[in-house]
């Protein structure tokens, strides 16, 4: 494996990981719920930073991957009634397919012009929705009539292993050897190409891991909720707090943006009896770290901790 | 090298067209395994454009180029690199966050989907190559902590992991020390003896001349000389592009601007990018209405002066406009001064109008005084006035840097900083660009400082030449002087 980054945080992070699976014997329900949809959107967080801290792609389509994912799941289970897991797997598949379909147009145009496609995407899927709302649900929103289970610590262990394997995945393959070449073409594509490198190649499997890991995690968000709608998977304000989240996590870190999710979510919640305040200070927040420590939450503990 | 063999590398009428400009006209040359052959040119001759054909990093208009007897000419970067064709870019392009030894073994690495964990050979192999090229103490640190010679080694390095056949190296000795050329030298000469065939891109001959088997020279996209070193340094037409023919001094009439109060006068002024030292104590002056010509070859270090002057880099030493720093000033308070650059990029506004851009140029003056300037540059470069509604980028070469010139002098300036004006042009149209120069000298309403690698074309219209080399202002005096005591040792 390359050094591209010691494994210094494996520690901690498997200490951490331990103190959370143990979390359901001691809090609410309510906290666990709250951590429960965290980790879904930390699992959203790495996989877009997969693209943006390694292929230098910034892709604001991240919600049309979950979208694709979640409501595909969500109507095969509605209409056809087929097993949650073969919902899953096809919502994932079909997840993957949307994104080589958005990201081969896409990767042909480089620069700003790859991160309007992806955000075009997002609005055509909206409208796409509510077009077809006899199998979407439209504006309403569409309802799942099965669920994986109604136990909040069931939930939330499953959110938990998503979160847990993804990252182990996601975080190993941008250390390794094609991981180091995702990195290069990102920096350098005609120094990449000069290699020998397929660079579009290269990005169009990072835009695929990503759409996988997305759409994997919006299948399992929907059999969770019990529903699927616009404002909660796809809106474009999801997207922005996914961007956010993994920016405040600290870019290239893979498991920084679990964390960034995982703070932004919790400061909202702790924030919400400020009622219309909470967001604008959330965003303040995120903006003021942005600013501050360009590498992040995770940049910030990196360099206390060296001595 | 045997010229019996078929050569690793046949180009054949190889061009390449930017919409008018022709980069690259049919040019013809092969390169066999086991020699280095120089490809040398003034700037803009079309060298760096021919070293991207070859790569596939620009497509050709037209024209072949045959591998070991396969068409290559059209393939993408990275088919191109798989046959066995590397590069040494020009400027050390790191990536930033790898270590010197991550970056090698990148160069080491099959172009797999799958191939998660890299070899121990790989390592070995990866260490192997660094310390050929010198990187050995330094297997782990990253580039920003690296040293200017060694990141040259680290882009040679990279190069050199994936094995190729034919070796594309684009100005290797800029901004190294004589003791890191001849190391360089050594490393180049061993890919040689191995059999590989090395392509050297230099400015001009001398600095190859030991090195390379043979010569081919390059003037506006054209091949126009080829042979042995001491033959092509020889060759006329070679010396009348860097020479430019007879050089001749004209002096000014009427008033001479010597002895003015200079309105611009620089004292050891220094400009350094990261490790490299591109300006060093550089003295100038320059009077109200002067007209001074800085000359030397690419790379001396004249842009790096002017980009200090006008705030777009840092600088140490001291810079004064009428007596007062410009240190800490930005670009725009200095432009603001009465300081307009034109740089050697030209910098029009591609998609607007002439007219806008020659308007944009006198945005900040009362209308009846732009209005006037507006008049007097069409008296001055004629064919704007034709080609006023025509966008910026269908000019040629030529009307371009004249609306350049045009664009920066209506902002009623009182220094004229000019930037490598004839870069890329034809004779024809430096005698117009030459013309409008004179006319402009003769007015005696604006102080000129124009920096040229084309002493012919910078020394008629100048009270006085500097000549840089190196980072240094080597020489000064006046243009008959010049023609008597520099011009003989300059260039070639």
């Amino acid at each position: 494996m390359a050094k591209t980054a010691p494994l210094r945080p494996f520690w901690p992070v498997l200490a951490i990981l331990a103190l959370a699976a143990f979390l359901p014997l001691g809090v609410s329900g309510y906290v666990l719920g709250l951590l429960t949809l965290a980790y879904y959107f930390g699992v959203f967080a790495m996989a877009w930073d997969l693209l943006f801290g390694f292929a230098n792609e910034v892709n604001f389509g991240t919600t049309f991957l979950i979208g694709v994912g979640a409501y595909s799941a969500g109507i095969l289970d509605n209409r056809y009634g087929l097993p949650i897991w073969a919902c899953v797997a096809a919502g994932t598949a079909i997840a993957v397919v949307g994104g080589l379909i958005l990201a081969l147009p896409a990767l042909r145009v480089s620069g700003p012009y790859f991160g309007l496609t992806t955000l075009v995407a997002v609005l055509l899927l909206q409208n796409f929705v509510i077009i077809f709302s006899e199998v979407t649900g439209g504006e309403i929103g569409l309802v799942v009539p099965d669920v994986i289970t109604t136990d909040a610590a069931g939930n939330y262990w499953i959110a938990l292993a998503l979160l847990a394997t993804s990252g182990v995945i996601l975080t190993t393959l941008s250390r390794s050897a094609v991981g180091l070449i995702l990195q290069a073409s990102g920096q350098d594509r005609i120094q990449a190409a000069a290699l020998g490198f397929n660079v579009t190649r290269h990005k169009l499997v990072a835009f695929s891991v990503s759409a996988l890991f997305s759409g994997l995690a919006g299948s399992f968000m929907v059999f969770y909720m019990g529903t699927a709608s616009i404002g909660t998977l796809i809106d474009i304000t999801i997207g922005v707090q996914i961007i956010i989240a993994a920016v405040l996590g600290g870019r290239r870190t893979i498991i920084g943006a679990a964390f960034g999710a995982i703070f932004l979510i919790g400061l909202t919640e702790i924030l919400r009896p400020t009622g219309e305040v909470a967001t604008f200070l959330v965003s303040a927040v995120a903006l003021l770290v942005v600013i501050l420590a360009p590498n992040g939450l995770t940049g910030m503990v990196a360099r206390k901790a060296r001595p | 090298m045997s010229k019996g063999m078929p050569p690793l590398l046949g180009v054949r009428g190889l061009t390449k067209r930017f919409g008018g400009l022709t980069a690259v006209n049919k040019v013809d040359f092969a390169l066999w395994p086991g020699e280095i052959l120089g490809l040398i040119g003034p700037n803009g001759s079309g060298k760096s454009t021919l070293v991207k054909l070859l790569m596939g990093i620009e497509q050709p208009t037209e024209g072949s180029i045959l591998f070991d007897g396969a068409e290559i000419a059209g393939l993408s970067t990275h088919l191109v690199a798989r046959k066995g064709i590397g590069i040494v870019f020009q400027h050390s392009r790191p990536l930033e966050r790898q270590t010197v030894i991550e970056t090698i073994l990148l160069g080491l690495l099959p172009d797999s989907l799958f191939r998660l964990s890299i070899s121990a050979e790989h390592r070995a192999r990866a260490r192997a190559i660094a310390e050929k090229v010198g990187l050995g103490a330094v297997l782990d640190r990253r580039p920003s902590t690296l040293s200017f010679a060694d990141l040259r080694r680290l882009e040679l390095a990279k190069a050199l992991a994936r094995n190729p056949k034919i070796l594309l190296i684009d100005e290797p000795f800029a901004g190294l020390t004589a003791s890191e050329c001849a190391e360089f030298s050594s490393l180049f000469r061993e890919q040689r003896s191995q059999g590989k065939a090395i392509l050297l891109v230099d400015h001009n001959v001398r600095t190859v001349a030991a090195l390379v088997d043979r010569v081919i020279a390059l003037c506006l996209g054209e091949r126009i000389a080829e042979g042995k070193p001491v033959d092509v340094m020889r060759d006329e037409a070679v010396r009348r592009v860097y020479l430019g023919g007879a050089i001749e001094a004209a002096p000014r009439n009427g008033t001479g601007a010597a002895g003015a109060a200079p309105l611009l006068e620089l004292r050891g002024v220094g400009v350094r990018y990261g490790k490299a030292l591109a300006v060093d104590q550089a003295d100038l002056a320059v009077g109200e209405n002067e007209f001074v010509s800085l000359v030397g070859i690419n790379g001396a270090g004249k842009t790096s002066l002017f980009n200090a002057i006008t705030g777009f880099v840092p600088h140490s030493g001291e810079i004064l406009w009428r007596g007062q720093p410009v240190k800490g000033l930005s670009a725009v308070r200095i432009a603001r001064l009465g300081i307009s650059h034109c740089p050697e990029t030209r910098e029009l506004f591609g998609d607007m109008s002439v007219r806008e851009n020659l308007d944009l140029g006198g945005q900040r003056q009362a209308k009846a005084e732009s209005d006037d300037r507006l008049a007097w540059m069409f008296e001055l470069f004629p064919i704007l006035k034709s080609r006023q509604k025509q966008n910026a980028s269908t000019l040629s070469g030529g009307e371009q840097q004249m609306l350049a010139i045009a664009r920066a002098l209506m902002t009623d300036p009182q220094l004229l900083i000019l930037d490598e004006p004839t870069l890329g042009l034809a004779p024809i149209i430096l005698e117009q660009l030459s013309k409008a120069l004179d006319a402009l000298r003769q007015t005696g309403k604006v102080g000129v400082l124009l920096g040229e690698q084309n002493v012919t074309f910078a020394l008629p219209h100048a009270d006085r030449i500097h000549v840089m080399d190196r980072g240094r202002l080597t020489w000064q005096g006046s243009p008959d002087r010049f023609v008597h005591e520099a011009g003989a040792n300059y260039l070639i």
